[in-house]
C-alpha cells in the first residue's frame, strides 16, 4: 500500500444566498468539514441524498470551485486554486464524469473533437497523433471508430456516457470523480457502464471518487463508503463495515428505505398484505 | 369485469425519419384493487401506453387498438366530452416531475379546488373542507397553513404528495403513476410508495405503476408487465417474475441489478449481448 | 494503428454525420410551406439583384425625355418599352426596381452583419462574465432600446450626415441591442451546462469557452433574429430613404424612390405602388424564411 493519492482535511464550503434587495443574505454551509483519504487504485463511494453536499464536494475536488476552508492534497501536492489558479499539471491529475450524459457533451461538437479537445489544449501532439489517440480511446470504451465523426445527439444515453468517460481519461488523470455517472441510465446500460469503469480502473490504475445515491450501485463498485448528511460525513468505513454494520441512524434509515428486489422480501410483503 | 382492458394497442409517431412504432400490439388488464406494474427501460413505450389511454398523446401519434375498455365501456367510441369526464374523475394520473406538474402561479389549495370544481357539485365551503381533508390524507403537515403555499415553496416529495391529493380528489377507480418516485430521494421514495400503496389498499382502486426500477416493482406490484422496445415480453405475478422469470429479457434485466452481482463483474448473458448490440445500433431519429 | 482503410471510414462517417444534420434541418424547414415559398422568392430576388445589368431592360438612371410618367403596359397610354411605366423624369420603373433590389439586399446584409457581429461579441462578454461588466453593458443597451428606433436612427444620421452608408450604420446601431440581449440570454442558459464545465476542466480558456464552446450553441435564435432583422433593416432604410436621410437621389433605392414619387401619389399610382410592393414582398419573403428557420432550429436544440 502506497501513500494515499487523495488527502482531504477538514474541507468546508459555504454559499452566500443573497436575500434580494431588502432581505438579509444567508450563509449556507454546504460542506461542513470533511476529511478522508483515498488509496491509489481504489474506489471511495460518497453516498447521500440531494442537498447533502456531495456534488459540492465533487466540484471542489475537481477544482471547479475553491473550498472555503481546509486542504486538498493530490499525490502529495496541495492544491489551492483560490491562490494560484489551476495549473496544467493539476488539471491533468483530476477529471470528472457528470451525471447527465445529455448535458455534458457539446451538441455542436463531433465526438472526435470532444475527445481531442483535452489533448489540443494540454499537449503538443500533432493532429494525426491526437486522432489516433482519440480512436484508440473510443475502442477502449467500447465504441466503434465510425462514431468518431458523429454528433452527440446521434447517440443513446449509454453511448454518450462512454464518450464522457473517454474524454475524462484522455489526459490519463490520477483521480477520476464520477458524479452519479449511472443514475440517468437504464438498468442494462448501467451494468455495462459499471463494468466498463471496472475495466478502466484496472487498465489505467485509476482512483475513483464515486458519488451516488444508489446503494446497490455503491455496494457493487466501492471499496470504501462515506455517507454524507447535511454537509457532514456521518459514516465512513470499508464497504463491508458500512453495509453489514451501519453505525449512524441516517445510514440505517437509508438502508431501510432502499427498495429490495429479492424474492424473500417480496414474499414477506405479500404475506403481510392480507393481514393489513 | 376488468377495470381497464386493452387489447392489441399500437401507437405510431410521425418523425423526420418516417413513422416510428412506439407500441406494437400490447395488452393490459387491470382489475379493481390491483397493482399492475409496467416495467421497461427508456424506449419501451411504457409511458406511451398510458398516455394513449388518457388521450394525452400529441397529434403526430396514431393510436389503434382492438379494445380499449374502461369498466366495459369502450373509450374509443366514447364521445370526446364523455371521455373527458371519465378521465380526471375515474382515471387519474401522476407524473415523474412533481414540481413541474404543478402550476407555479397558483397556490396548491387553488389547484386542488379547481379539480373539485370541475368534477364535483360541492359547495364552496364543502370544497374548502375537502381540500384540507385531502392534504391531510396525503400526509402534508399543517394543511391549514400549507393550503396557501406555492409549489416552489415545497420540496419535491411534498409536491408529489399534492399531486397525489389532486389525482385522488375525486376518488378515482384507477390511478396511473408514471415514474412517481424517479425524481425523488430514496427516503422520500419510500414514503411516497408507502402512501400510494396504502391509499390503494384503503380505497380499493386500481393502480398502474409505470417504472424502470425493479426495486419499486418488487415493493409495490401484484402483477407485472415487462416491456421492451414497444413489445410486451412477459406478464406474470410479481413473485413468479422474480423467482422464475420466463422471458430471457426479464432474466437479463434481473441479472443486471447490481445487488444480484455474484462475482467481480455484473453478469452479461448472451441475450444481453444482443441487447447491447441493439443499443449500439439504436440511433435517435 | 494508422490504417488508411479505417481513417477513410472515419472520414466518410464524419461527412455522413454532417450531411445527416443538414438533411434533418431541411426536413423541418420544408415542413413549413410558407418558408419554402419565402425562400424561393428570396432566391429569385438574389439572382435578379446579382444579374441586374443583364435582366434590366434599361439603364436605371437614363431619363427618357419623351416618356414622363408613362403608365404600365397594360393600362391605356402604356408603352411596351416600359413594362411597369416610367417615373416623373422618364426613368424605367422596372429597371430601377431591379437595381433597387441590389441596394436593399446590400443594406440588409451589411446592417445585419454589423449588428450581429457587434451584438454577439458584446452579448457573449456580458453573459459570460456577468457582474459589473454585464450591468454596464445591459444598462447602455437599455438606454438605446428606450429610444423609438426610427427616431434614434434619424438622430444618428443627422449627426453622421445623410447617405446610404451612414444610414446603414445608424440602423445597425439601433438593431444591435436586440442581438445583445438575445445572445446574453442564450449564453446565460448555456454557460452553466455541464459541457461548458467539462471544457473548462479540459483546459479551455475564457476566449475558447466563449466563442468556441458556448457560442455555437446559442446561434439558433440569433439566426432567426438575424433574418427578421434583415427585413427590419430594409424597412428602416426605406423609411430613412423616404425621409430623405438615407440613400440620396438618383440612387434607385426603394425607399428613396417612394420619397421621390410622393407628389404623384394621386396622378400616377404606379410610381408609389411598385416600390412599395417590392418592399412588401421582400420583407414578407424574408420573414417567412425566418419563421421556417425557427421551426427547423428550435426543436432541434431542445432535443439535443
Amino acid at each position: 500500500m502506497s501513500a494515499p493519492i487523495l488527502k482531504v482535511r477538514d474541507l468546508k464550503r459555504d454559499y452566500v444566498i443573497s436575500g434580494g434587495m431588502f432581505g438579509k443574505s444567508k450563509l449556507l454551509h454546504a460542506v461542513k468539514g470533511v476529511s478522508f483519504d483515498v488509496e491509489r487504485g481504489s474506489t471511495l463511494a460518497v453516498v447521500g441524498e440531494s442537498g447533502c453536499g456531495k456534488s459540492t464536494l465533487a466540484r471542489m475536488l475537481t477544482m471547479i470551485d475553491p473550498p472555503t476552508a481546509g486542504t486538498i492534497e493530490i499525490d502529495g501536492e496541495g492544491i489551492d486554486i483560490a491562490a494560484h489558479g489551476v495549473t496544467r499539471e493539476m488539471r491533468q491529475a483530476v477529471q470528472i464524469v457528470f451525471q447527465n450524459p445529455y448535458g455534458s457533451l457539446n451538441p455542436r461538437q463531433k465526438i472526435g473533437a470532444v475527445l481531442e479537445e483535452p489533448l489540443l489544449l494540454n499537449t503538443s501532439m500533432s493532429a494525426a497523433e491526437r486522432r489516433d489517440a482519440a480512436l484508440a480511446m473510443l475502442e477502449k470504451v467500447g465504441l466503434p471508430p465510425e462514431h468518431y465523426g458523429r454528433y452527440p445527439h446521434m447517440f443513446s444515453g449509454g453511448q454518450r456516457q462512454r464518450v464522457a468517460i473517454a474524454r475524462a481519461i484522455m489526459l490519463r488523470p490520477k483521480l477520476l470523480v464520477l458524479d452519479e455517472p449511472v443514475s440517468a441510465l437504464d438498468l442494462s446500460v448501467q451494468a455495462q457502464i459499471l463494468n466498463l469503469l471496472r475495466d478502466l480502473q484496472d487498465e489505467f490504475e485509476l482512483t475513483y471518487v464515486f458519488i451516488s445515491h444508489d446503494l446497490s450501485v455503491v455496494r457493487y463498485i466501492a471499496d470504501e463508503v462515506m455517507v454524507m448528511y447535511f454537509g457532514e460525513a456521518v459514516e465512513h468505513g470499508t464497504r463491508d463495515q458500512v453495509f453489514s454494520d451501519p453505525q449512524h441512524d441516517y445510514t440505517k434509515t437509508l438502508f431501510a428505505a432502499t427498495p429490495r428486489a429479492d424474492v424473500e422480501s417480496i414474499k414477506k410483503r405479500l404475506a403481510a398484505k392480507p393481514a393489513a | 369485469m376488468a377495470l381497464l382492458e386493452i387489447r392489441n394497442l399500437r401507437v405510431e409517431f410521425d418523425t423526420a425519419a418516417g413513422p416510428f412504432r412506439a407500441l406494437d400490439g400490447v395488452d393490459y388488464t387491470v382489475e379493481g384493487g390491483e397493482v399492475l406494474a409496467i416495467v421497461g427501460e427508456s424506449g419501451s413505450g411504457k409511458s406511451v401506453a398510458m398516455l394513449a389511454v388518457m388521450g394525452l398523446l400529441p397529434e403526430s401519434a396514431t393510436v389503434s387498438a382492438d379494445l380499449m375498455a374502461f369498466e366495459g365501456i369502450d373509450l374509443r367510441t366514447m364521445p370526446a366530452a364523455e371521455r373527458r369526464k371519465v378521465i380526471g374523475k375515474d382515471i387519474a394520473m401522476i407524473f415523474q416531475e412533481p414540481i413541474a406538474s404543478l402550476n407555479p402561479c397558483f397556490t396548491i389549495g387553488f389547484q386542488l379546488d379547481e379539480v373539485l370544481k370541475a368534477h364535483t357539485s360541492l359547495s364552496r365551503k364543502a370544497r374548502k373542507d375537502r381540500v384540507i381533508e385531502l392534504l391531510e390524507s396525503v400526509g402534508i403537515p399543517d394543511p391549514l397553513r400549507r393550503v396557501s403555499a406555492f409549489p416552489h415553496q415545497m420540496s419535491g416529495g411534498q409536491c408529489q404528495r399534492v399531486m397525489i391529493a389532486i389525482a385522488t380528489a375525486c376518488e378515482p377507480k384507477l390511478l396511473i403513476a408514471d415514474e412517481p418516485t424517479t425524481a425523488l430521494d430514496v427516503t422520500i421514495q419510500k414514503q411516497i410508495l408507502d402512501l400510494l400503496t396504502d391509499m390503494q389498499r384503503d380505497t380499493g382502486m386500481g393502480l398502474i405503476m409505470i417504472t424502470h426500477d425493479m426495486g419499486v416493482v418488487a415493493e409495490t406490484a401484484d402483477r407485472v408487465v415487462v416491456q421492451y422496445k414497444g413489445k410486451q415480453m412477459e406478464t406474470a405475478d410479481v413473485l413468479t417474475l422474480f423467482e422464475n422469470p420466463s422471458h430471457p429479457y426479464t432474466k437479463a434485466l434481473l441479472s443486471a441489478l447490481p445487488e444480484n452481482a455474484t462475482g467481480d463483474r455484473l453478469p452479461t448473458v448472451a441475450d444481453y449481448e444482443a441487447m447491447m448490440q441493439a443499443d449500439v445500433r439504436e440511433v435517435q431519429p | 494503428m494508422n490504417n488508411p482503410d479505417r481513417s477513410a471510414v472515419v472520414l466518410a462517417e464524419s461527412r455522413n454525420a454532417t450531411r445527416k444534420m443538414l438533411a434533418e434541418f431541411w426536413f423541418y424547414f420544408s415542413q413549413n410551406r410558407g418558408a419554402v415559398a419565402g425562400l424561393f422568392v428570396f432566391i429569385v430576388l438574389v439572382i435578379v439583384a446579382l444579374a441586374a445589368p443583364l435582366v434590366a431592360p434599361h439603364d436605371p438612371d437614363v431619363q427618357y425625355r419623351d416618356f414622363f410618367l408613362t403608365p404600365p403596359v397594360w393600362q391605356e397610354g402604356g408603352n411596351s418599352m416600359f413594362l411597369l411605366g416610367t417615373d416623373a423624369v422618364g426613368r424605367d420603373m422596372l429597371s430601377r426596381l431591379i437595381f433597387g433590389a441590389r441596394f436593399s439586399l446590400f443594406i440588409g446584409l451589411v446592417v445585419v452583419g454589423i449588428a450581429l457581429t457587434g451584438g454577439i461579441v458584446i452579448g457573449v462578454v456580458a453573459g459570460y462574465f456577468r457582474g459589473w461588466v454585464d450591468t454596464v453593458i445591459m444598462r447602455v443597451m437599455d438606454v438605446i432600446l428606450a429610444f423609438p428606433s426610427l427616431l434614434l436612427a434619424l438622430v444618428l444620421v443627422a449627426v453622421l450626415g445623410p447617405g446610404l452608408m451612414n444610414a446603414m450604420i445608424a440602423i445597425a446601431i439601433v438593431l444591435q441591442p436586440h442581438f445583445v440581449r438575445l445572445t446574453r440570454a442564450a449564453v446565460l442558459t448555456e454557460r452553466t451546462r455541464d459541457y461548458v464545465v467539462a471544457a473548462r476542466l479540459a483546459g479551455a480558456g475564457n476566449t475558447r469557452l466563449m466563442f468556441k464552446t458556448i457560442l455555437p450553441n446559442c446561434l439558433a435564435p440569433l439566426i432567426v433574429q438575424g433574418t427578421l432583422s434583415f427585413s427590419n433593416a430594409i424597412l428602416d432604410a426605406a423609411a430613412l430613404g423616404f425621409l430623405g436621410m438615407g440613400a440620396q437621389p438618383p440612387t434607385p433605392e426603394w425607399g428613396t424612390m417612394l420619397a421621390e414619387a410622393r407628389e404623384f401619389i394621386l396622378r400616377a399610382w404606379w410610381v408609389v405602388t411598385f416600390p412599395g410592393l417590392a418592399i412588401l414582398i421582400t420583407v414578407l419573403a424574408i420573414n417567412l424564411v425566418g419563421d421556417g428557420l425557427r421551426d427547423a432550429l428550435d426543436p432541434k436544440l431542445k432535443r439535443s
